[in-house]
């Protein structure tokens, strides 16, 4: 998959509660959650962003709560994929079993600035800064991951699996 | 080579012989917890994906915690859907109304987790009971509802740190201290994607309440799991409340470990975590003169009948200052009724506190004590991040029961030894 878009660079802990605040968890609706996105770190990011864009972070990224509502109101505010230094753990499960692309690199977060604009390519894992002609390098997903996320996330990809089995 | 406790747990629930860290895993599932937030998208997905029937009705226990009493239509909504779903799987461990307590002191306190479990939670603090030696990490709700379909997940082992205890310690020190202390020396992702293994002499004598307030704060460094080897502690809190089997593992003596970290417990003050991070700690002596608007005692972290014996000790001569709003929470319906024939409630009504029901609201700023702009508040709680508990310019500083009741008599950040 390829990703083309404008950077929004965030700092380092980034916790689920910047993310989505817990005062907007009494729905899991994604429309209403992306309205709400990054909104105590950024209160007019989502006016600003553009579908495609992607967001970057420091370390920890997604720290905090297990709220899955943190990647949905991501992806369903437009941002492509994530790519941080690192990313808190339950963070880094709920993306991929959400179907929200991330990658982690932390010699990219240093060397990429706010407002660039970069192409990700997810298959062949290699990422270009449209201005600076430069490539970085990241980690391919391991084989049963890109299953997973080719599966469409967690869910399909255990019920394809569970068809499998019924059907013998 | 040996095993961690936390590898020996993991492997038992898996037909493997062998299992290392970094290995990618699937196994068995004990328990699977879901809360009124969480369970409506795991509902959700489990419905979507053709899922009928749960793999197990004694597996899965569904707790309405956070927006109770329903706060407003939207959280009343979410806990009608958990409430049909429930009742539509016959689930044995469904808690609401006047049942309900805070997930993570109900769970082991009904004896529904129990140690060398593995328990999955699509909430973080699901780590909690690794304080009776069982596996428990928070996941999401996806994952959630994997495990309703399948009994199953997938895992990657983790590394494992051990941390080396010694040292008496001082007065008014808890748990919480402790754990407030190791995530300012290791940071907030010190312990990212690790298991944090808690050891030494201290710990051998350190009481359940204890071990609960700190497993449940390993997720604040970043960390997978927290775990403590079952002892006699454990045994004698377990034994009354078991109503199945359960196992006690501990780690061999050539267990791998990615870092040890000794610990001199008695040189530890009690700890304040400033804003905005909990592992912006300073010892209570270094904490200046910093005004609160309200003092919370309850939460996962510090809502046990212990907690609140502590924080009535202090508050049993004393008020709350005129210009602090102090909230007490008892964690469970059960602590709650302990504490009303202890004498407790009475303690802390007296010295001008609100007793709220169980509820996990104020702490994640949902409801029942949402601060207001430039508002400060002490909590027992877990998480101090911008807007935690209310407006994005509201504070809060995170400690244990002690400096929670004495900061609100005195209407500042506070030491008891000041009282």
């Amino acid at each position: 998959m390829i990703f083309k878009g404008r950077i929004w660079k965030f700092g380092d802990n980034i916790d689920t509660d910047a993310i989505i605040p817990a005062r907007y968890l009494t729905t899991s609706n994604p429309r209403e959650l992306a309205l709400h996105c990054m909104e105590d770190a950024d209160p007019n990011f989502v006016n600003r962003m553009k579908t495609g864009d992607i967001m970057m972070a420091g370390e920890n990224f997604g720290c905090g709560s297990s709220r899955e509502h943190a990647p949905i109101a991501i992806k369903a505010a437009g941002i492509s994929c994530v790519i941080a230094k690192s990313f808190a753990r339950i963070f880094y499960r709920n993306a991929f079993n959400m179907g929200l692309p991330i990658f982690e690199s932390v010699e990219l977060v240093d060397a990429i600035q706010d407002g660039e604009e970069i192409t990700v390519d997810s298959s062949s894992g290699t990422i270009t800064i449209t201005n600076a002609n430069k490539i970085f390098k990241i980690n391919p997903i391991p084989p049963f991951m890109e299953k997973l996320i080719a599966d469409g996330g967690l869910m399909k990809h255990i019920a394809g699996k569970r068809g499998k089995h019924e059907t013998g | 080579m040996g095993n961690t406790i936390t590898e020996k747990i993991l492997m038992t629930h898996t037909n493997l012989k062998k299992i290392s860290a970094g290995q990618l895993i699937n196994a068995r599932v004990d328990i699977a917890l879901g809360n009124d937030v969480t369970a409506p998208i795991a509902i959700n997905e489990f419905t979507k994906a053709g899922g009928k029937k749960i793999f197990n009705k004694n597996k899965v226990a569904l707790v309405l915690d956070h927006f109770t009493p329903n706060k407003d239509i939207n959280s009343a909504q979410q806990c009608k859907a958990v409430r049909e779903f429930a009742a539509k799987q016959k689930i044995t461990h469904f808690y609401e109304g006047g049942n309900v307590g805070i997930e993570h002191a109900l769970l082991p306190e009904q004896g529904i987790v129990l140690p060398g479990d593995l328990v999955i939670g699509a909430d973080s603090h699901t780590c909690t009971y690794g304080a009776l030696g069982a596996f428990a990490t928070g996941v999401g709700s996806t994952d959630l509802a994997a495990v309703m379909l399948t009994g199953e997940l997938w895992f990657k082992v983790p590394q494992s740190i051990k941390f080396v205890i010694y040292g008496k310690l001082q007065k008014w020190v808890s748990g919480k201290d402790l754990i407030l202390h190791i995530i300012g020396r290791i940071g907030v992702d010190g312990a990212l994607y690790k298991a944090m293994e808690f050891t030494g002499e201290t710990i051998g004598k350190l009481p359940m309440a204890d071990r609960f307030s700190m497993a449940n704060m390993a997720i604040e460094a970043g960390a997978k799991n927290g775990i403590f080897a079952p002892d006699a502690i454990t045994k004698a809190y377990v034994k009354k409340r078991a109503k199945r089997d359960y196992q006690f593992y501990s780690s061999d003596a050539d267990a791998a470990y990615s870092d040890i970290i000794e610990i001199d417990a008695g040189k530890i003050e009690p700890q304040v975590a400033f804003p905005h991070l909990p592992s912006n700690v300073k010892p209570i002596s270094k904490a200046g003169k910093v005004k609160i608007d309200q003092s919370l005692i309850g939460s996962c972290t510090n809502g046990r009948i212990e907690d609140l014996r502590i924080a009535a000790q202090i508050l049993r001569k004393h008020k709350a200052a005129p210009h602090v709003r102090l909230i007490v929470v008892p964690a469970t319906p059960e602590i709650y009724k302990q504490a009303l024939k202890e004498g407790l409630i009475e303690i802390f009504m007296n010295a001008g506190a609100i007793i709220s029901p169980p509820s996990c609201g104020a702490c994640l700023g949902g409801h029942m004590g949402i601060l207001a702009e430039g508002e400060r508040a002490v909590a027992t709680t877990n998480r101090n991040f911008v807007g935690r508990m209310g407006h994005t310019k509201s504070e809060v500083y995170l400690a244990g029961p002690a400096v929670a009741a004495a900061s609100a008599v005195l209407g500042r950040i506070a030491s008891p030894e000041e009282l």
